[in-house]
């Protein structure tokens, strides 16, 4: 869970790009001034951080704070997956 | 001030960044001083490059003028198009409020959009052979990104587009502007051009047309070898005269004459019939008789096709009168920045005629028999200048000359 959270808030960290502490695991994505085109972005860099591939009928609008991204990407990692970024 | 509904144009700002400087300044202190900012190629390093040199724009970093998040969207092209619009709305004091900013326009030129970009796609797919591309690959290569990210700097919400026509983009762009501005469609017009080309593919694809000066670029003279490529933007604020004076902005020259031509000939060889047409154009559109030319800032891209064209245009369109003007090329100069060149050859022209100096063809190193004008060889000249020309001939015959007139 924390490897995921941790992959997770530094890919939108080099996707946005925005400093990583400044990101906490509840931020929201209205906070951070994150817009769509960002959260376009952002799965990208998760794509490549987490090696996989993110299905283009995933819905990118439920992705509206780090925990939503956090949990959707435990989903398609599961749990015990640190990631490769 | 409005003549049968028209309204007359002022030119009321100008920024460019270039191989001669950041800024409009330096600009033409460097085409004053014969500086030539062509150099060995530093951008791009692959062994597979005959071409070695170029016009580059040097020294400038993205992070002195954007944040992380807007370097991430902007291609060079735009980033150039971006410092140059702040500068020459600066420079115009041109307040775009709300009500300014619903009627002013964007009108820009590039030949190519995010060249860099498109190099950096092409490495990653055909290259590297990656499975997918940068999400921002599209935003950031788009031919009209630089035009929607000075709409959204600057918020302008009135007619905003880009145009391309390779080496004429500018030109055109900102002749649309000027015909905009002159119709009463807008208050205001932000046009010029932008190009950022300085890339392998750019360079390979130019180089494969054989007509890449190896050593140096020397408009009309003897022992020209051909063009050097070269990179920045151009920008310039255009407001109808009445209103520019009426807010006591510093009018830098009028925009009086617009002329376009197609050559339906041939995709790279110039035609005579279409460049000397496009010149008529301007001056009957600008409705002046040919002696009232005094300087013309010309396309003078160095290839010996052109030089050649274009020495006969301007004998075809001023008669005996060619022999009284003042030629010169600034390309020897700035190199060709292919869509933004048109507009940083009318900053050039603006800044002769206000300053009544031509600005010298550099390189110059001896008289061809074809090109027998006064072309301003090695050094800036003084000289009282009325009304002076910019030409524009791009790849494909398309034909684009501004005709520009002292303020008064």
């Amino acid at each position: 869970m924390q490897n995921v959270q941790d992959n997770v808030i530094s890919s939108i960290a080099k996707a946005v790009p925005l400093d990583p502490e400044t990101i906490r695991p509840h931020s929201t994505f209205e906070e951070l001034a994150i817009d769509s085109l960002d959260v376009v972005n952002i799965v990208f860099e998760l794509e490549n951080t987490f090696a996989i591939k993110i299905p283009d009928d995933f819905r990118l609008s439920e992705l509206t704070d780090v925990a939503a991204v956090t949990s959707a990407m435990q989903s398609f990692v599961g749990n015990d997956v640190s990631g490769h970024g | 001030m409005v003549e049968g509904n028209l309204h007359r144009v002022a030119v009321t700002g100008v920024g460019c960044i270039s191989a001669l400087g950041h800024n409009a300044a330096e600009f033409w202190c460097a085409l004053t001083h014969g500086v030539c900012g062509i150099g060995p190629i530093t951008k791009v390093s692959d062994n597979r490059l005959r071409v070695r040199i170029a016009a580059e724009v040097k020294n400038f970093s993205a992070s002195s003028h954007f944040d992380r998040r807007q370097i991430n969207l902007l291609d060079p092209f735009a980033q150039f198009a971006l410092v140059s619009a702040a500068e020459a709305i600066k420079n115009s004091g041109l307040d775009i409020n709300d009500h300014i900013g619903r009627r002013t326009a964007v009108v820009l030129g590039s030949g190519i959009g995010g060249d860099t970009s498109i190099n950096h796609c092409a490495k990653m797919l055909y290259g590297q052979m990656k499975s997918g591309l940068h999400p921002l690959s599209i935003p950031r290569a788009m031919l009209n990104a630089a035009v929607s990210h000075i709409a959204i700097s600057h918020g302008i919400t009135g007619p905003a587009f880009a145009v391309s026509s390779a080496c004429a983009s500018a030109t055109h762009a900102i002749g649309q502007a000027y015909l905009m501005v002159r119709h009463g469609m807008v208050r205001a017009a932000i046009t010029g051009g932008s190009e950022a080309c300085i890339t392998l593919g750019t360079l390979k694809a130019w180089e494969s047309l054989r007509i890449m000066a190896p050593d140096t670029c020397r408009p009309f003279s003897r022992g020209r070898k051909g063009m050097v490529l070269g990179e920045g933007a151009g920008i310039i604020v255009l407001e109808p005269w009445q209103a520019a004076r009426k807010r006591g902005a510093t009018i830098l020259a009028e925009i009086v004459g617009f002329g376009m031509s197609a050559d339906a000939n041939n995709m790279v060889h110039p035609s005579l019939d279409g460049t000397a047409k496009a010149i008529h154009q301007c001056l009957v559109d600008a409705r002046l008789s040919a002696d009232c030319v005094d300087y013309v800032n010309a396309h003078g891209s160095g290839t010996p096709a052109n030089d050649v064209i274009e020495t006969r245009a301007l004998h075809r369109v001023f008669g005996a009168h060619a022999r009284k003007l003042s030629v010169s090329s600034t390309k020897s100069m700035h190199g060709h920045a292919l869509g933004a060149s048109g507009a940083l050859e009318l900053i050039a022209t603006i800044f002769a005629i206000n300053n009544n100096v031509v600005p010298p063809t550099m390189n110059f190193s001896g008289r061809d028999p074809e090109c027998d004008l006064d072309y301003t060889p090695n050094q800036a000249r003084e000289k009282p200048i009325r009304v002076a020309l910019s030409n524009s001939f791009a790849f494909g015959g398309l034909n684009a000359v501004l005709a520009v007139k002292k303020a008064c």
